[in-house]
Parts: structure tokens; C-alpha cells; sequence
């Protein structure tokens, strides 16, 4: 298994009763890249963001972090009777790796031990379907596609808050204020954050009274706080003006690297996707339908059937 | 550079002006406390017994009781976002575990007579009266069997939260309802009366009127003192809470509670701590609350005692502190003293036929409502109360008249 | 046998009795729950307040007119309650619309100890309804044995009501989608009000049987079996109406069983530890449906 891989998202199929919203998804994130989900309007793509983040239990599918398996699951009770789909029992103790052609027991086995590797739970009926929050505890942090900045707080807040949960501190020290030094360490972190973003100046002002674009930026802000590896972005540009969005751009690219960070994000916007994006994959109705390099992906035939509609000739 | 650092360095972040309204806040509270501490023991024991203050000290007293009960179903209803309808419950609780462990041991077959003395035959006052002398031992035993009436308040609420905590919104509200139902139904329930009494009331613990200190023939009474003192205390720690990290943890799951756990807060969790500390609270309230009464009983504590304690956090509004202190004081008051005149039939001499029993209650639940359907942000909104917001208040009531002023010419024009 | 029979029908019947009377509150609530998704604390006193009015009414009136004129009046109260109360709170969190609720409620029962001077009312006997009947051996009033068949009658007619006329098809719409059945035209306050007002309707009538049964009426006498049939609406499934009617048949039964068992004490924990249960078990209730939220 390669090590640069910092995001396996591997065969994550998520059913909402009979509706299949992602349908044996796979993909990648190596380290230190820009990666884009894209997609027509319901395909998926919140979806299987939701799936990486523990919002919601995926039906099926193994995600890992690091090597780690963070998301396992597999289509069991209920989930049984409707899902048949590929990969039914990849993750269940039934699971028998497909003997190829001509292989020798040898090879057998190390493969089989390869897929071990990725996945230390293969062949037992485990399932891992963590919280969000500690999900975000192994180092992933998202954005919502619907700004979903805490209202009643303020901005400076909103970012104090995210540091919460890297505090060291527990609820005694932090009542009783044995844990100062902490406090003051998260407020300074989150001062420099802030100016960082050019958000410092509107540091009292409700998150919410801020225009559009900055509370997309306070969320990145925030998202940050929590001191990721990979950053989810669901969106960043979507209601930004063109000058913002050249600038959100240039922005994504310098968090990048400022933090060392790995990125992935869900976007419409064409322009942003091709200028950012090192590597692009594009999902329709759940099932991917194209992956590669930008330049690939714009000629794609495939693609621009999914988003022009294919002449039914 | 250097001054970004310094600036990023100074840990509250806030302008001098700040910085001092801050200190003028902190030095100020304390001597208005200092103020009140004094006069609340002149009058346990130097103002004459008359109407006036035959009625004012039950007031304050139960005012304060109140005072705290509001900011516990605060702590829980308006921080995090949390509609628990069990405070009375929790309340119950508390007030009987106090009054179990405070009953003397001589009290015993008199208290428990249908059950043969029951089973507890110690009484912490008394523990440490043996040693302390009456009155500080009192003081020392009620304050321990307090505690320990938050500590099993809390342990109730840590086991109930376990089930409900994972329910939304109004499912919520109505199972935490049964479970006071539920804490009530076993309390009253003979099986358990050697510990309970069943459903007959406790009494005979300590009061709040065996708190005082004995010089020689002197005895000096600290009733109304003592329960300042917890209550004080009590709120000034929920206040500190607020205002951590975890205070504002809290608040992102009250705002939302989707993305407080995307950014690492685990809900449960956090839900679980401010269910605990609440009832924690809410158990030293009601163990005050028995202090108060000189005798409990728990058929008394009804899912309509939560609903007075929720409305007064209404009128104060719901996420501010000192709005919930403000009205439990003004509700006690006006129930139990002021409007009183409403029930007795006249305004002073003149006679009013239809102002008879339950006149001032009909009155008061309109005025209520009225709160609730028009002045829905309560008393406070979710501001708080501070000596340079009143100071600043005032200073600005000329440039505000001025404002309405000029707006009102022109609107004119 | 047969003196098992007799030994425990009364406890049966009383329960089955009791269960009607739940169901016909229940219903209130479960249609204003899947409608406005508000518990209406304030139902219980409703139901309270059209006993007392029977009280009032029975004093001065015959019986043909005070049985209508409570049905009448307990029906504006709703009406009145929902336009004062609830109506300009549309759009304000639902936490503000339940505390408006419990003020009501406060109201309610404030109004109640005013009128009656904190004293028990002694319920007027109806005629016909509280005769003592003998069945199976069994003596109880003949309003036990009615109640089931008033209750069923009663709800079957509601169900066709909203299976087959406009306003139940409005009613359907406005519980599936607020705001996109406003906007395609149907008038949401009358429904509002017509659920009100069927649920009021309903209530009355249960009061006008379950204090037949009880004899006497508090200003606290609606709160406690306005819980259950709220437990009784959860159970079934809230906005389900035959969920509700299960559900209340069920607690009636079951808390009379425990009475007849001689643990009274806890007849009424044993609602809210089945509320407890099915919350745990299953949160949307035996008809309900699951939601979720989108993110």
C-alpha cells in the first residue's frame, strides 16, 4: 500500500431505503494534494462526504485514515434484505478473496496479507461506525455546503470553540481556571488564525452578520482550529463572486502548504476545480464515471454527457 | 510584529476600556455583595419582627432558592440547548436526601412512626454538633448533607441521561417529564418507607433556623445568610462554567448540534456533563428548598413545580444568568407578597367582590402569557446584568432621549 | 373460573373504559403534534376545563342543553387557545411555542382554582349513562361499557373524515409539508383550527365520560390522564390516529391491571415507564415514521 495515501475510500456505498445515493464508491487522497469530487446536482457527493465524516453510517465500505481503518461497515440486519449490490460481503467473515489464474498459494497468501495491511479488520465481521467527533479527533475537519457557522456566538468564538476539543484540559481546571495557560494558548492560536484570514478585525461581530464569503472563510477558519491533516470542503465557492473565488483559490493552495495539509472538495464551479485540483474524480447518480487529471477529465465524453446531457440519438 | 505578539499575548484580548469596566465590574460586585451579606444579617437579627419583615425574609430566602433553581434549568434549557422537564424530580431528590441524613436520630420514631423509626438512625448535624457545639455544627452538617443531596441529584441524572440524553427536542422534554413522574411515584411508595417515610412528610431535620451561633445568652441567627451563602456560591461556580471552554462547548450544541460534533465536540458527552451539573444544582436547590419549608413532602413536587421554574427562566430570558436570578426574585415576590392583596378580597379598605382566593394566580398566569406571546427575550434576552452596563445605561439615557427625538421630527416632516 | 372472572372483569372493563376516554384526548394531541409539531401541554386542561363547564352548565340548565353547550364551548376554548396562544408563534423556535403551551396550561388551571375555589366539583350524574348495569356478573356504570363504542364510533368517523373530505385531505397535506402545502394555496389556518377544534370536540366528550366514572372534577384533574394520552400518542406513533387509539386502550388496561394488583402507587409511573421504553426501543412509535435530517 502506498504510504502517501492519506484518504482510502474504498467500495462505500450508502442506501437510504430502496434510494442508492453513493453506489460503491472508491478513491484516493495522497498526501500534500488538492483533490475534487464533482458531479451534477443529487449525485452524491455531500453524501459520501457525509459517509467520510460520520455523519452518516455507510451501508457498505471500508474508509481508512493514515493506514487505519476509521469507517468499516457492512450490510447486515435490516440493511441485508435490501442491499445486494457489489462487494455484498467484502466485509463480513464470509468474505472469500477470488482466486486468480495460475497463482501460486504463495501469492495467495500475500496478497491476501496485503489486504490486511489496509485493512486490519478484513475477513471478521467488525464494523467501526465512529461519531463525528472522533473522526475529527484523528485529524479530518469539514465545511458544510450550508454554512453552518454557531449563530448565537461570536466570530472569535466560533474559532475558540473548535480548539475545544484539543484542550488539555478538564472540566475542574477549566471551571475553576487551573487550566489558564491552556485558555490563553487557544486564544492566541486563535488570534492568529484569525488574522491569518483577515478575519481579525471582525473578531466581536456575530459569525452570522458576516457577508457570504467571509462566513465561508470563518468556516475554513474554524475547520482549521481543529488541527487537521485533511481538510473537507464541501463547496467553498458555491455563492462567492469570480473575484472571490480566485482568491478562495490562491488561499486553498496557501493553507495547503502552510499547514500540510491534504485537500478534498466537493465543487460546482468549473474554473476553481481545473485551476486547483491535482487529481479530479466525477460521480453520477452515485456511481463514479471518470477519474484523472484535469486536462482529462475536461475532454471526457462521459462527463460531459453527465452534465450536458447525452444526445439520445 | 512585535506589537501583534504582545497583542496576541495579552490573554483576554480586550481594550483597556474594557479591561477596566471589567475590573470596575468585578470590585463592584464584590462590595454590593459584601453590602448585602451585611444587611441580610441585620435583618435575621436586629430589625424588629413586624409584618414587613415577616414578609420580606421568606421572600429573599425563597427567592434565592429560586434564583438558583432558574439558573441550573438555565444552565441546561438555555445554554445547551437541552428542554429537560425534570427539575422537579431532581429537586425532590435532593431535598429528601438532605432531609434524611439531617434528622436527628432522636427524631427518628416520631418521623417514622408508621415504620418503626425507619431504617437510617444517624443525623450528620448531630455528628458534628457532638464536637462543634450546636450551632457550627449545624452549619457544617447541613452544608456536607447539601453536597452530598447534589451528589445523588447528579448520580440519578447521570443513569436517566444515559436513555433520554439520545432523544431530540420535545421527546425529550416529555421523557424527562415521566422520569420525575417516575422519581415521585417511588418516593411515595410505601415499600421504600423505612428510607422515605412513603407518603408521609419528612421534618424535624435541620432547619434553616438552627443555623445560628450561640455567645454566651446571644444567640445570632444566619437563616437568611446561609442560604445567600450556598446560593452565591453555586451560581458564581455555574457562571464559571459558562464562561470555559466548556461553557462555549456547550453553546456550539445548543447552536448546532451537527456541527459542534464536526468540529470535535462529542455531543453525548457534553450533553451528559451539563444534565449532570444541572440536576446537581437542582438537587442543592431542592435540599435548600427543604431547609426552607421545615418539612417535605414529595407529593409536593409536581411536573407544575418545572413548569413555575420554567417560566420564571422565560421572564428572565432564556441564556442569560442574571435575568434568571432577577425574576425568581420578582416572581416570589410578587406571588407571595405583592399581589397577595388580590386573594384577600379589597384594596385596602375598598371591597372587591370578584378579588377572592386564586384572583392573584389568574392574574399572574395572564401576565405571564403575555410575556411569553409579546416580550418573548424575557427581562434580560440573553444579555447580562453588570454595574458598568447600568452605569452606561444611564449615561446614555440623555443621548437616547435626544435620538427619539430627533426621530420623532423627523418622522414629523 | 367464573370467579376469577368476577373477580378481575370490573378491573378489565374500568381499563377497557378508561382506554376510550384516553383515546379520545390522544387524538388532540396526535393531530396537533403531526401538524404543528407542538405537544399541546395545554390538552389535558382542555379537558379539565370542559368537565367543570358541565359542572357550571348542570347547575342552572337541563341536561339537553348543558350537554351541548359544553361540547360548544370547550370547542371555542380550543379555537380561542390556538389563535391566542399558539398562532403568533408560527414562526418562533419550537421551544417558545411549547413554553406558550405550558403558560397556557398554567393559565388553564389557574382559571380553574379561581372558579372553583380550590374545592373538588362534584360531576353532575348524566341519566341513562351513570345506571349500573350487571355484566357477566360484574356491576359497573353503563358509561364504562358505552365509552369503548362511543370511542370507536367516533374514531372510525374521523378517519373517513380525513380519508375522504377536502379538509382531511388539506389536514394530511399540511401534516406531511408545512410549507409547500401553504404554497400551493391551502389556507393553514383554518386547518390549524379545524384540528383544534375536531381535537376539543373529541375531548369534551371524553370529559363528559371519564368524570361521569370519577364524580368529581380539580383544577389537577386533567393533567395527569392529558399525560397519558400523550404517552398513549407517542406510543402509537404521534400523528398516527390509530396509533394513538392503541395505544390508549393499551395504558387504560394495563394501569387498571396494576391498580386491580394492588401496586395503585405506581399505576401511573407505569405510563411513563412504557413512554420511557418505547422512546428507547423505538422513538417514532409502533405507526410512526422515521426522519432524517438533512445535512
Amino acid at each position: 500500500m502506498n504510504e502517501d495515501i492519506v484518504l482510502h475510500v474504498e467500495n462505500v456505498t450508502m442506501q437510504f431505503g430502496g434510494v442508492v445515493a453513493v453506489n460503491n464508491l472508491s478513491l484516493d487522497v495522497p498526501k500534500g494534494k488538492i483533490i475534487a469530487l464533482i458531479g451534477p446536482n443529487g449525485a452524491g457527493k455531500t453524501t459520501a462526504f457525509n459517509c467520510i465524516t460520520g455523519v452518516y453510517e455507510p451501508t457498505n465500505g471500508l474508509i481508512t485514515f493514515n493506514g487505519e481503518p476509521i469507517v468499516r461497515n457492512h450490510p447486515v440486519g435490516a440493511m441485508k434484505k435490501t442491499y445486494a449490490g457489489l462487494n455484498a460481503d467484502r466485509y463480513t467473515s464470509k468474505f472469500v478473496l477470488p482466486k486468480e489464474f495460475d497463482e501460486s498459494d504463495d501469492a495467495y497468501e500475500k496478497r491476501k496479507e496485503a489486504l490486511k495491511e489496509i485493512d486490519k479488520y478484513a475477513f471478521t465481521d467488525t464494523q467501526l461506525a465512529p461519531t463525528a467527533d472522533k473522526i475529527t479527533n484523528c485529524g479530518i475537519a469539514r465545511t458544510f455546503q450550508n454554512i453552518r457557522l454557531w449563530k448565537s456566538m461570536t466570530v472569535f468564538d466560533n474559532v475558540l470553540t473548535a480548539k475545544h476539543m484539543r484542550a488539555k484540559q478538564n472540566l475542574f481546571s477549566a471551571t475553576f481556571r487551573t487550566s489558564i495557560a491552556e485558555e490563553n494558548r487557544m486564544k492566541e492560536e486563535t488570534v492568529q488564525l484569525l488574522e491569518e484570514q483577515n478575519l481579525f478585525r471582525f473578531k466581536d461581530d456575530l459569525a452570522t452578520s458576516l457577508p457570504y464569503g467571509l462566513q465561508r472563510r470563518l468556516e475554513i477558519a474554524r475547520a482549521l482550529a481543529t488541527n487537521p491533516t485533511l481538510l473537507l470542503l464541501d463547496e467553498p465557492a458555491a455563492g462567492m463572486t469570480p473575484q472571490e473565488t480566485v482568491e478562495l483559490c490562491e488561499f486553498i493552495k496557501e493553507i495547503r502548504n502552510k499547514y500540510n495539509l491534504s485537500v478534498f472538495l466537493i465543487e460546482h464551479h468549473m474554473d476553481l476545480v481545473m485551476q486547483i485540483s491535482d487529481y479530479i474524480y466525477v460521480i453520477d447518480f452515485g456511481s463514479e464515471i471518470a477519474q484523472g487529471v484535469p486536462k482529462d477529465i475536461q475532454t471526457n465524453q462521459a462527463v460531459i454527457n453527465a452534465y450536458l446531457g447525452a444526445d439520445n440519438e | 510584529m512585535f506589537k501583534k505578539i504582545n497583542n496576541a499575548l495579552n490573554p483576554s484580548l480586550r481594550h483597556p476600556e474594557q479591561e477596566r469596566a471589567s475590573r470596575i465590574n468585578k470590585v463592584g460586585a464584590i462590595i454590593l455583595l459584601a453590602i448585602l451579606y451585611v444587611f441580610l444579617f441585620v435583618l435575621d437579627n436586629f430589625l424588629p419582627a413586624g409584618s414587613f419583615t415577616g414578609m420580606l425574609i421568606p421572600v429573599l430566602r425563597k427567592g434565592a432558592i429560586y434564583a438558583l433553581l432558574c439558573v441550573s434549568m438555565n444552565l441546561l434549557n438555555g445554554f445547551t440547548g437541552l428542554f429537560s422537564l425534570g427539575q422537579a424530580g431532581f429537586m425532590l431528590i435532593g431535598g429528601y436526601a438532605y432531609a434524611i441524613l439531617s434528622i436527628p436520630a432522636s427524631q427518628h420514631a416520631a418521623v417514622y412512626q408508621y415504620f418503626d423509626g425507619g431504617a437510617i438512625q444517624f443525623s450528620i448535624p448531630e455528628f458534628f454538633s457532638s464536637f462543634l457545639g450546636a450551632g457550627l455544627g449545624s452549619f457544617v452538617g447541613s452544608i456536607i448533607c447539601i453536597i452530598i443531596a447534589g451528589v445523588i441529584a447528579a448520580l440519578f441524572a447521570a443513569l436517566i441521561g444515559i436513555p433520554v440524553l439520545r432523544l431530540k427536542s420535545d421527546y425529550l422534554a416529555i421523557a424527562t417529564l415521566g422520569f420525575a413522574e417516575i422519581i415521585r411515584a417511588i418516593f411515595q411508595w410505601n415499600g421504600f418507607g423505612i428510607i422515605t417515610n412513603g407518603s408521609n412528610l419528612l421534618r424535624k431535620y435541620t432547619a434553616l433556623s438552627d443555623i445560628r451561633w450561640d455567645i454566651g445568652s446571644v444567640s445570632l441567627k444566619f437563616g437568611t445568610v446561609f442560604v445567600f451563602l450556598i446560593v452565591t456560591i453555586c451560581i458564581l461556580l455555574i457562571v464559571l462554567l459558562i464562561n470555559s471552554s466548556y461553557g462555549r462547548a456547550f453553546n456550539a450544541v445548543r447552536d448546532d448540534e451537527i456541527s459542534a460534533e464536526a468540529m470535535g465536540i462529542n455531543l453525548f458527552k457534553h450533553k451528559m456533563m451539563s444534565f449532570i451539573i444541572s440536576s446537581f444544582f437542582a438537587g442543592v436547590g431542592g435540599a435548600l428548598l427543604a431547609m426552607y419549608q421545615t418539612t417535605i413532602q414529595s407529593a409536593a413536587f409536581t411536573s407544575a413545580m418545572t413548569y413555575e421554574i420554567l417560566l420564571m427562566v422565560v421572564i428572565g430570558g432564556i441564556g442569560s444568568v442574571s435575568g434568571s436570578g432577577i425574576a425568581a426574585f420578582l416572581y416570589i415576590a410578587a406571588n407571595e407578597w405583592w399581589l397577595r392583596f388580590l386573594d384577600s378580597g379589597s384594596i385596602g379598605s375598598i371591597e372587591v367582590s370578584f378579588f377572592r382566593g386564586g384572583f392573584r394566580k389568574v392574574i399572574f398566569s395572564i401576565a405571564i402569557m403575555i410575556i411569553v406571546l409579546f416580550f418573548s427575550r424575557g427581562i434580560m434576552g440573553d444579555k447580562e446584568l453588570s454595574i458598568t452596563g447600568v452605569i452606561n445605561w444611564f449615561k446614555n439615557r440623555k443621548e437616547r432621549k435626544l435620538a427619539k427625538k430627533i426621530n420623532a421630527s423627523k418622522e414629523g416632516e | 373460573m367464573s370467579d376469577f372472572i368476577q373477580a378481575n372483569l370490573p378491573y378489565l372493563l374500568a381499563g377497557i373504559s378508561v382506554g376510550g376516554q384516553y383515546a379520545l384526548i390522544a387524538i388532540g394531541y396526535t393531530m396537533v403534534y403531526g401538524i404543528l409539531r407542538l405537544i399541546n401541554f395545554a390538552h389535558g386542561d382542555v379537558f379539565m376545563a370542559a368537565g367543570l363547564i358541565m359542572v357550571f352548565a348542570a347547575a342552572s340548565l337541563p341536561m339537553y342543553i348543558s350537554i351541548p353547550l359544553v361540547i360548544i364551548v370547550t370547542v371555542l376554548l380550543g379555537f380561542v387557545i390556538e389563535r391566542v396562544a399558539y398562532k403568533p408563534l408560527r414562526s418562533a423556535p419550537r421551544m417558545s411555542v411549547m413554553i406558550s403551551a405550558i403558560g397556557v396550561s398554567y393559565l388553564i388551571q389557574n382559571c380553574a382554582l379561581y372558579f372553583t375555589g380550590g374545592l373538588p366539583r362534584v360531576f353532575p350524574s348524566i341519566p341513562w349513562l351513570t345506571d349500573t348495569v350487571t355484566i357477566f356478573g360484574a356491576i359497573t356504570k353503563r358509561v364504562t361499557v358505552i365509552t369503548p363504542i362511543i370511542t370507536l364510533i367516533l374514531v372510525v368517523a374521523l378517519v373517513l373524515f380525513i380519508k375522504k373530505t377536502k379538509v382531511g385531505m388539506a389536514m394530511r397535506a399540511v401534516s406531511r409539508d408545512f410549507q409547500t402545502s401553504q404554497l400551493m394555496g391551502i389556507k393553514i389556518d383554518n386547518v390549524i383550527s379545524m384540528t383544534f377544534i375536531i381535537g376539543c370536540f373529541l375531548a369534551a366528550i371524553g370529559a363528559l365520560l371519564y368524570f361521569s366514572n370519577y364524580q368529581s372534577v380539580i383544577p389537577t384533574s386533567g393533567s395527569m390522564p392529558g399525560l397519558k394520552a400523550f404517552v398513549a400518542a407517542v406510543f402509537g406513533g404521534i400523528g398516527s390516529i390509530p396509533g394513538a387509539v392503541i395505544g390508549a386502550f393499551l395504558i387504560g388496561i394495563v394501569e387498571n391491571i396494576i391498580k386491580g394488583v394492588g401496586w395503585t402507587t405506581f399505576s401511573d409511573a407505569f405510563t411513563f415507564v412504557l413512554l420511557i421504553v418505547i422512546l428507547m426501543v423505538k422513538p417514532t412509535g409502533i405507526f410512526g415514521e422515521k426522519k432524517t435530517d438533512k445535512v
